[in-house]
């Protein structure tokens, strides 16, 4: 073994080569792999759109349907409710709802195709409990004014009748809204756009 | 050179040894389909023929019509409107509302689901035993590949009805006993035999496909792969010979 | 960019001097990689057992996967299967690794094996080194039996059921032995559910403490090599084998290079041949497990029918058992049976070579016999098969010290 006809430079250049390549390829072969991981074809058949039917849904009524797993609430507002909806908007983060998860079609402080229907994905943006709806407007053991919304009784966090978060509480952003149309007056499609809509 | 001439002494020997065993698959009676599943057209014909007289008594029920339209390159509304005759949704399993009591008081026993019939029999045994099936002399249904089939030729009106001609053959052991030699048409169908063997191949075609879907997309995945690794070889085979060059 | 380089070396190996303080890393891979001399003279046969250790690595990743998606129970395991097949994004992939890596493993193990009985490499001072090798094979076996169970398919079940009433041959104990086998009166869920926890952890484990155990065995001793002459005996003045060159880089490189040819192979098979032509999978085996139906034809997968052929040889049912152990027990004494005073093949007379020959031959004819329907010729020629099979261990145990033998080199050849 003679080291002085050695081509370091072209070992070099090969050895990189090979672990590049090589890397690549490994790379590329875990790509299956992590796929593998994402909701097959079978959780996708059971994960499409859910038809409610909303038409015997009395005022102030909450109807709580599972879609993809979750829990959707479609909550028929009565008229005071939507009035309320302006009266607590400096205790709420996010207002506007520039922050949130919802589709483009549903925006202001009603948050809802209708006004009169909020359908709202009922999982706390904090860690995923679900929270108890408490219309009643008055002093509650939480909060001395209450204006009747969402409450989480895992860690605290409040939310107006849009589902709009409260300040000062560890959920960050208002509550998600799944997309959804109406079929007809009575019949929502949850997990489908109007037609046309994003 | 000694070497090589031992190496091939020995590969010769197992190669005798292996030539004479290995057994013919596939068995009497059946015949080339030539059923080609890269033909998407026949793959369309064989779910139309499918649908319209199989899957009422027999299910697909690892399929789903979803899969179906991508893989055959048809539309949601396509598939709904043309294969679809049950409130199935899009992505459920191709199964079918009947009812299981019913079908054994009619066959006998519940129709097999025949998700994976193109893989336990394959496409040649299906276009064959499709192609079998006879009038016997009891007046009833038979078929060549599968003698006393409680199924009955659900395609006879597009086949026909054929009835057998029979030979005597002696066995090796002396003994005679008659041998199906052909069929003749008794009753022409609505399908030339021709066109009656086109149906068959895509029936045979579409089963085969739907008895591993993946199929489709494997051979091209693996193209690449191998073109990879024989990049990657090449690249490996070049350090190889570079370090090695200090032994040699 | 030079100077960043050699920035990044320095703190490299401030990282290296760190970890080496707390962990043996770079003395270890001195040992084993730049510091193990290794003959320079492999060829071919050599390739096998990083090979094989690279199919375990598949095996271990794909099936963790399958783990993932699969369901151990009787009314579930062959739809899972399904599923994996179709539903799971790439599961197809993922499960012809496994199948394929499965055979493959059979094959690189035959032809690892092959490699001993060519070169001696089970001779002293690597008896040892075989013996855990052969645990290794026995484990494999086991593994492989418990995996083919788990598709639930007729032929899962129905060789499950040959194999486990072969313990139902023993006196006495046999029939309660197999219901313990069983925990039920027949293969049921309780039996799928058991195999399933053996084939994904109990057997693996094991599996990989004998890897471990023949590496270490290997390292201790070195590798044999074709002219089988210990490269220990010429040392340089500077004491490393004359013979010998540093495993890593050579062999390191060397290796890389036939895995990308084995991978190669590899893939053709999966993405193009999954089934074999029914070797790998078998057509039957897409039919669910039914207990009422039994197929026309049952056979194991390929890699047991020599033993199978063996089995079926015999025509009592207890002695059919006991050949058929013994078939494979015999194959742990070989490094005592086999006295020849030289290893390789290239050394030893024309009688080893026909020996040899006539082992082989009878291995695969076994196989392929193993497969076969059965007409009674083909059951005679099973038995002289068989008896060749066992001629070669009582031969070479008395042909081995007094057989022609031509003189060793002291070198290695190339």
């Amino acid at each position: 073994m003679s080291s002085d006809d050695v081509n370091k430079g072209r070992r070099r250049f090969l050895v990189a080569t090979t672990s590049v390549v090589g890397g690549v390829g490994v790379g590329l072969a875990a790509v299956p792999f992590i796929k593998s991981w994402m909701p097959s074809a079978k959780a996708q058949a059971v994960g499409v759109p859910v038809e409610v039917n909303i038409g015997k849904l009395k005022e102030g009524q909450l109807l709580k349907v599972q879609w993809r797993g979750q829990t959707i609430g479609v909550l028929r507002r009565t008229p005071e409710m939507i009035s309320e909806l302006t009266n607590v908007e400096d205790v709420l983060a996010d207002p506007e709802s520039v922050e949130a998860d919802q589709p483009e079609y549903v925006h202001g402080e009603q948050r809802s195709l209708k006004p009169e229907f909020l359908v709202v994905n009922m999982h706390c943006t904090h860690l995923g409990c679900v929270p108890q709806m408490i219309p009643q407007v008055g002093p509650q053991p939480f909060d001395d004014n209450w204006n009747g919304g969402f409450y989480c009784p895992c860690h605290k966090s409040k939310f107006d009748l849009s589902g709009r978060v409260y300040k000062g509480v560890p959920a960050p952003t208002n509550l998600r809204i799944p997309p959804y149309s109406f079929l007809d007056d009575r019949t929502l499609m949850i997990g489908v756009s109007p037609q046309g809509a994003v | 050179m000694k070497k090589l001439t031992a190496s091939l002494f020995i590969t010769a020997l197992l190669l005798s040894a292996v030539s004479t065993t290995v057994s013919a698959t596939g068995g009497a009676g059946v015949e080339h389909s030539g059923a080609n599943i890269s033909d998407t057209a026949s793959l369309q014909r064989g779910a139309k023929w499918y649908v319209n007289y199989c899957l009422g008594c027999h299910t697909l029920s690892y399929m789903r019509y979803n899969r179906l339209a991508a893989d055959l390159g048809l539309s949601e509304e396509m598939v709904m409107q043309n294969l679809v005759d049950s409130n199935a949704k899009f992505g459920d399993t191709m199964d079918i509302a009947m009812d299981a009591d019913q079908a054994n008081s009619w066959f006998g026993k519940t129709p097999p689901d025949l998700s994976l019939i193109g893989r336990s029999r394959g496409s040649d045994w299906l276009y064959s035993y499709l192609r079998g099936f006879y009038k016997d002399e009891t007046g009833g249904w038979n078929n060549t590949l599968l003698p006393n089939a409680s199924m009955p030729h659900v395609l006879w009106h597009l086949q026909g009805i054929q009835t057998p001609v029979y030979r005597q053959e002696t066995s090796e052991s002396g003994f005679t006993h008659e041998v199906i030699d052909h069929f003749e048409l008794a009753t022409p169908g609505t399908q030339s035999t021709q066109e009656f063997e086109e149906t068959a191949r895509d029936i045979a075609a579409f089963l085969e496909y739907v008895g591993e879907p993946a199929k489709l997309k494997r051979k091209g995945v693996g193209i690449w792969v191998i073109l990879f690794l024989v990049l990657f070889t090449f690249i490996a085979y070049l350090l190889k010979v570079e370090y090695w060059r200090d032994v040699h | 960019m030079a100077k960043f380089a050699s920035s990044l070396s320095k703190q490299t190996g401030a990282f290296m001097n760190w970890l080496d303080d707390r962990l043996p890393v770079t003395s270890f891979w001195n040992a084993v990689m730049t510091g193990y001399q290794a003959p320079k003279n492999f060829n071919f046969w050599y390739y096998m057992g990083s090979l094989a250790l690279l199919v375990l690595v598949i095996q271990i990743f794909s099936g963790i996967l399958l783990t993932m998606h699969y369901k151990p129970s009787a009314a579930e395991a062959f739809a899972s299967v399904e599923y994996i097949m179709r539903d799971v994004d790439w599961g197809w992939l993922i499960r012809y690794m496994h199948t394929t890596g499965a055979s493959f493993f059979f094959i690189l193990v035959y032809l690892h094996m092959f490699r001993s009985l060519l070169y001696g490499s089970h001779k002293a001072p690597r008896e040892l080194l075989w013996v855990f090798g052969m645990f290794i094979y026995v484990a494999l076996m086991a593994e492989a039996f418990l995996g083919y169970i788990l598709p639930w398919g007729q032929m899962s079940y129905w060789g499950a059921q040959v194999i486990i009433n072969l313990f139902g041959a023993i006196p006495k104990i046999g029939e309660p032995l197999t219901q313990w086998i069983r925990g039920d009166y027949f293969i049921s869920d309780a039996t799928l559910n058991r195999f399933f926890a053996l084939h994904v952890i109990a057997v693996p484990l094991a599996l990989m403490g004998l890897v471990l155990l023949h590496l270490v065995a290997l390292r201790e001793n070195g590798s044999n090599n074709p002219d089988g002459i210990e490269i220990k005996k010429n040392k340089g003045a500077d004491g490393t084998p004359l013979d010998g060159i540093p495993f890593h880089p050579y062999y390191t490189v060397k290796d890389i290079f036939g895995v990308g040819m084995f991978l190669i192979l590899f893939s053709f098979i999966l993405f193009f041949w999954p089934e074999a032509g029914g070797m790998f999978l078998e057509h039957d085996n897409f039919v669910p497990a039914d207990s009422l139906v039994t197929p026309v034809h049952i056979k194991p997968v390929w890699y047991f029918t020599p033993f199978y052929a063996i089995l079926k040889a015999v025509p009592d049912k207890l002695m059919g058992v006991i050949v058929m152990g013994a078939s494979v027990a015999v194959l742990f004494f070989l490094p005592w049976l086999d006295r020849s005073p030289v290893k390789s093949i290239r050394y030893r007379g024309l009688w080893y070579k026909v020996l040899l020959g006539l082992f082989t031959i009878a291995f695969v004819r076994l196989g392929l016999l193993g497969m076969a329907e059965g007409t009674p010729a083909q059951t005679w020629e099973m038995r002289i098969w068989t008896l060749v099979y066992f001629m070669f261990f009582v031969l070479l145990f008395f042909l081995s010290p007094r057989g022609k033998t031509k003189p060793e080199p002291d070198r290695v050849t190339h």
